[in-house]
């Protein structure tokens, strides 16, 4: 597990929605469509470049989800990883700034 | 020295007239052939010039649709097309090749109807008993074969790639000159969209519900869309949850004999009586 602050945002080229539960994410550039469960939902709309990613965990997931800590950390590095390479979400040690469209 | 004359082809598919011109009369007779049973004599909403010039083979996998300024801009290695939506005209440099003036009408298309919330699905379409249903999936799935099957009272919109637009009860489906496999242009006549099926091969004919997402997700595979543009993927996001809440969506797995038809009234009959089940202002 990162003992770094990662901070993520979600970048502007991309559209979302939610649907039953799950955010639908299309990325614009490559038109590549994702749906995120109700985690992973919870870690995107957390997503505004400024909440240090180990805070979203703790404060969101963990208090949403019956899940264990140091594992919900290491999935949502996993997931952050996964949407970070195809554009979904920005990813840095240091705060980010909202893209603007 | 003055150019020659343009003639014009005014091809309707979905309600939306485009007039095409060109000054080759070899390519107007193409036109015109090709797109028999969609020329129309309505006022054109848009116009497309073509030019024909030498260019590359005809070829799926590099088709590029971006903006331009004010235009948008659709290239492939067999044609190079500009195309400005605030005035509706557009030019198109290609070869005589049918199957590119095909690529570039549906891409055209596809921007119109993204803007309108409609939308080209790769699916077969048909009516039955006034009703129309979609048939989707990937290249092989078996949208032509569920038009092979069809009985003959079934009228044939499609085999390959269905029209989309929204209607004040949710949506209509319209018939194209996009063939398939079955190489044969859908009729030019259009219904309201009583289910799409989204289609799997297997043993035996089932009907089967999917949620919400799924059918988005699958919905969302099966689209035609070429615009790399943040604004017309919103919409279109927005276009396919709305029609997934507006039209009924299954898994249809089916065994290729005519029997199949008979799931698809069934499935029509049933959903009706459920339909009128509902008591009203609940």
């Amino acid at each position: 597990m990162s003992e770094t602050c990662i901070y993520i945002a979600r970048s502007s080229a991309i559209a979302a929605r939610a649907l039953a539960g799950e955010m639908m994410v299309m990325n614009s550039a490559d038109s590549t469509f994702f749906t995120l469960n109700e985690v992973a939902t919870t870690i995107f709309q957390a997503a505004d470049g400024r909440t240090p990613l180990r805070e979203i965990v703790r404060d969101r997931v963990c208090e949403q989800f019956d899940i264990d800590p140091e594992q919900a950390q290491a999935d949502a590095e996993q997931f952050v990883a996964e949407l970070s390479g195809h554009g979904i979400l920005l990813v840095s040690n240091q705060p980010l700034a909202p893209e603007t469209p | 020295m003055m150019a020659a004359p343009r003639k014009v082809a005014c091809v309707e598919i979905g309600g939306i007239p485009i007039a095409l011109s060109t000054c080759d009369e070899g390519f107007l007779d193409l036109l015109r052939q090709r797109y028999d049973g969609f020329l129309s004599s309505s006022p054109p909403e848009f116009e497309l010039e073509f030019d024909l010039t030498s260019t590359g083979p005809v070829s799926d996998d590099d088709v590029r649709v971006r903006r331009d300024g004010d235009e948008w801009l659709i290239e492939r290695g067999d044609f190079h097309a500009l195309w400005d939506p605030s005035t509706g005209r557009g030019s198109v440099r290609q070869n005589a090749n049918p199957y590119s003036l095909d690529s570039v009408l549906r891409i055209l298309h596809s921007l119109i109807l993204a803007e309108r919330g409609g939308f080209l699905l790769h699916a077969a379409s048909a009516i039955c008993d006034g009703r129309a249903y979609l048939f989707s999936g990937v290249s092989g799935a078996g949208k032509t074969t569920m038009t092979r099957l069809a009985p003959a009272d079934i009228t044939l919109l499609t085999d390959e790639i269905s029209y989309l637009r929204p209607n004040a009860e949710g949506y209509s489906a319209f018939g194209t000159p996009f063939a398939g496999e079955l190489a044969r242009a859908g009729e030019n006549c259009t219904a309201p969209v009583s289910a799409l099926f989204l289609l799997e091969k297997g043993p035996e004919n089932r009907v089967d519900e999917l949620s919400s997402a799924e059918a988005v997700r699958r919905l969302m595979r099966n689209i035609l869309f070429f615009a790399e543009d943040q604004g017309l993927v919103e919409k279109l996001l927005a276009t396919a949850c709305e029609f997934v809440a507006r039209v009924p969506i299954r898994r249809l797995t089916f065994y290729p004999d005519a029997r199949v038809w008979d799931e698809v009234r069934n499935f029509a009959r049933n959903f009706a009586g459920n339909l009128q089940e509902v008591p009203e202002h609940v």
